[in-house]
């Protein structure tokens, strides 16, 4: 009997073949596929499965607790809403992209040991990079080429940070670091840091997302960052550092989103700003506030997929993207506008919607910890997520001057796929008990206090006030902003450029110097030879003596056991094959 | 009545929307006078309308450095990366 069943295997495996199935019965498959995934996840109790020795190693594929049951619920939520708003798309490899892209997130989260951990986390990064591709323009084949770079550099460090460890410790748990010490602490935190978009490690998302297909985004905007979030909520809560790092990533985004003009871009810089609250959740490490980053994590997934999937109905129905290219479309697409407001409202957290009842309790526990400043400066990010994604976007794209487009409503699939997203956004804040019940720590917390519904409603609907007054002035500029990525798209030809002008010339000058001077010069020759003989090949043999003798040591270093010999050469296989990519 | 009929309506009346809001956002500074404070963290809890002047405070902050940042430093023309 089988007493535990994977659920990536419906995603992962099932996504291969689809390309056997034609239209509608292709359809119900693309469905039911995370549907099964999901309820997998809804009846899998706690305890340890799929426990797998491998090389000596013991791999466990199935963790599972309440910090992976959260995580994997509303992942496979994820996937099924994604594969109905994707449903009307005829290209099968950008469904078994997307699944397996899904699915590997599902495996890094129930992953109970670092090597099976990292195999889904980069199998996610080659999957995820399809759904960037797939929209087939120029554009999007390079933002996809940077994406993958960023990735495997993130991914070398990780590992890096894995064989560290396992040198060290002598295990390949994923546990808490905090008993680590060094460069594998840090290593293993960059990893997953690149990957939580945490700054300056985050240009790979603003820059890929938007540039992805219409239904790819959504996917890429559920999986990545938030796989990043739970392996921080694992491996390090309570790491201060983290604190200030995500209160300042939080602004960041808010600040950066503020100078999008592009929509998929803006709200890229809201994953920033809102995976910013988690990651400070995270360092803060108190039961509220790791309580608080999963659930804010969970509601997240739900809303910014519901506000991705907007964006890419109005780019789908007419074309644009951009806040100064949109307006007036409410009479043409009012469905998707109060469908998108309900995931707005949710993000802005406003009461009686998701966000209300899973980013106070980050705040709040910045307060039980009495962090004054992380306080304002959340509370501060807070403003600008209402202002960019409640109030600029919605009134620039479908409100402000008529832009002329006369689109209708998107595909039916588009529409209850937008509508699943945001009955559980509603749902959750209506009801919180539903997602209060899944944390992973036992904490009494109220979210609908008087006090604290006020407290919202003044912070937000003031926050309105200013934006109608200056509404004029608050419109997208057709401009572009730079950011990290800067220093790999352009830096780099800066960098080639001085190499061309500055230093090749002056290499010239040495060997023109060198021939005038030495090859000119017989008796120099000669002394020339001299020096060679005695020093320079003295040199050299002493290095090889050296090595000699170094090698000798190595060699008492060496324990002879076969999985290190292994791991090193997975590691190399790996290292390998991604290196061949480029 | 189905949503566009509704959203044309509200358009509409904007006037009267916008004196609703003005209401509105003095009902809940008013409130916030009599609401009772059981549990304080940091001081400014207990100051009535606090969390109103401070939204519109980081409103500001917001977009005054947002703006300047993007008009000093950061905008480029649109086909920067193309050239």
């Amino acid at each position: 009997m089988i007493d535990w069943v994977h659920p990536s295997a419906f995603l992962i495996l099932g996504a291969l073949f689809i390309p056997f199935f034609k239209g509608r019965v292709q359809q119900i498959y693309i469905v039911i596929l995370p549907a099964l995934a999901l309820l997998t996840v809804m009846l899998m109790s706690p305890g340890v499965y799929g426990v797998v020795k491998f090389l000596g190693f013991e791999l466990i594929f199935g963790r599972v607790d309440k910090l992976s049951l959260a995580f994997a619920f509303v992942f496979s939520s994820a996937a099924l809403i994604g594969a109905t708003y994707a449903l009307h798309v005829k290209d099968n490899s950008q469904h078994i992209a997307a699944f397996v892209y899904a699915g590997s997130s599902l495996g890094a989260t129930f992953a109970g040991d670092l090597l099976t951990f990292f195999t889904f986390w980069e199998l996610m990064a080659f999957a995820s990079v399809w759904l960037i591709w797939s929209r087939r323009v120029k554009a999007s084949i390079e933002a996809g080429y940077r994406y993958l770079l960023v990735h495997a550099v993130g991914g070398l460090v990780l590992l890096a940070g894995i064989l560290i460890f396992y040198a060290t410790t002598g295990s390949i748990r994923f546990e808490g670091m905090q008993q680590v010490n060094g460069a594998a602490f840090y290593l293993i935190l960059i990893g997953f840091m690149l990957n939580a978009a945490v700054p300056p490690l985050h240009a790979w998302l603003t820059d890929a997302y938007p540039e992805a297909t219409v239904t790819g985004a959504v996917f890429l905007s559920a999986f990545t960052t938030k796989t990043a979030v739970y392996a921080l909520t694992r491996a390090y809560p309570g790491t201060e550092l983290l604190i200030w790092m995500g209160t300042i990533m939080a602004l960041y985004g808010v600040v950066f989103a503020m100078l999008s003009n592009d929509i998929r871009r803006l709200l890229g810089y809201h994953i920033i700003s809102q995976v910013g609250f988690m990651v400070a959740a995270v360092g803060m490490g108190s039961a509220l506030a790791i309580n608080g980053a999963v659930a804010h994590a969970f509601a997240h997934i739900l809303y910014k997929g519901l506000l991705f999937m907007g964006a890419g109905a109005v780019l789908q129905m007419t074309g644009q993207s951009k806040l100064s290219d949109l307006g007036g479309l409410y009479r043409y697409m009012p469905v998707t506008f109060v469908l998108y407001m309900i995931g707005a409202l949710s993000i802005s957290a406003f009461p009686l919607f998701s966000g209300f009842v899973s980013k106070s309790m980050e705040i709040s526990a910045a307060a039980e910890m009495h962090l004054p400043q992380i306080w304002l400066l959340l509370t501060m990010a807070s403003v600008g997520t209402f202002l960019c994604l409640g109030l600029k976007i919605p009134y620039y794209t479908f409100f402000g001057k008529d832009c002329g487009a006369r689109p209708t409503e998107p595909p039916r699939n588009m529409l209850v796929a937008m509508g699943m997203a945001a009955f559980l956004c509603v749902f959750i804040g209506v009801y919180p008990a539903w997602l209060y019940d899944k944390l992973p720590n036992v904490v009494e917390y109220h979210s609908y206090t008087p006090t604290h519904i006020i407290w919202a409603l003044q912070i937000l609907l003031f926050t309105a006030m200013g934006f109608f007054m200056l509404r004029k002035k608050l419109g997208g500029l057709r401009k572009i902003t730079l950011d990290i990525d800067w220093f790999y798209r352009k830096g780099a030809g800066v960098f080639m450029q001085f190499v061309y002008r500055v230093v090749a010339p002056i290499e010239n000058w040495f060997i023109q110097v060198y021939r005038h001077v030495f090859r000119g010069n017989l008796v120099l020759g000669a002394k020339g030879l001299w020096l060679d003989k005695n020093v320079i090949d003295g040199a050299v043999n002493a290095i090889a003596a050296g090595v000699v003798r170094g090698a000798g040591a190595m060699r008492q270093m060496q324990t002879g056991q076969l999985q290190q010999y292994a791991l090193v050469m997975v590691g190399s296989l790996l290292i390998l094959s991604l290196y061949s990519l480029f | 009545m189905n949503i566009g009929k509704i959203l044309e309506k509200l358009v509409n009346n904007a006037k009267t929307l916008q004196r609703i809001g003005f209401a509105v956002l003095a009902l809940i500074v008013v409130i916030d006078f009599f609401l009772p404070r059981h549990h304080s963290e940091f001081f400014w809890d207990e100051i009535p309308g606090f969390s109103a002047a401070y939204g519109l405070v980081s409103f500001t902050l917001i977009v005054v450095v947002s703006k300047t940042l993007g008009h000093y430093w950061l905008g480029r023309s649109e086909d920067y990366y193309n050239d």
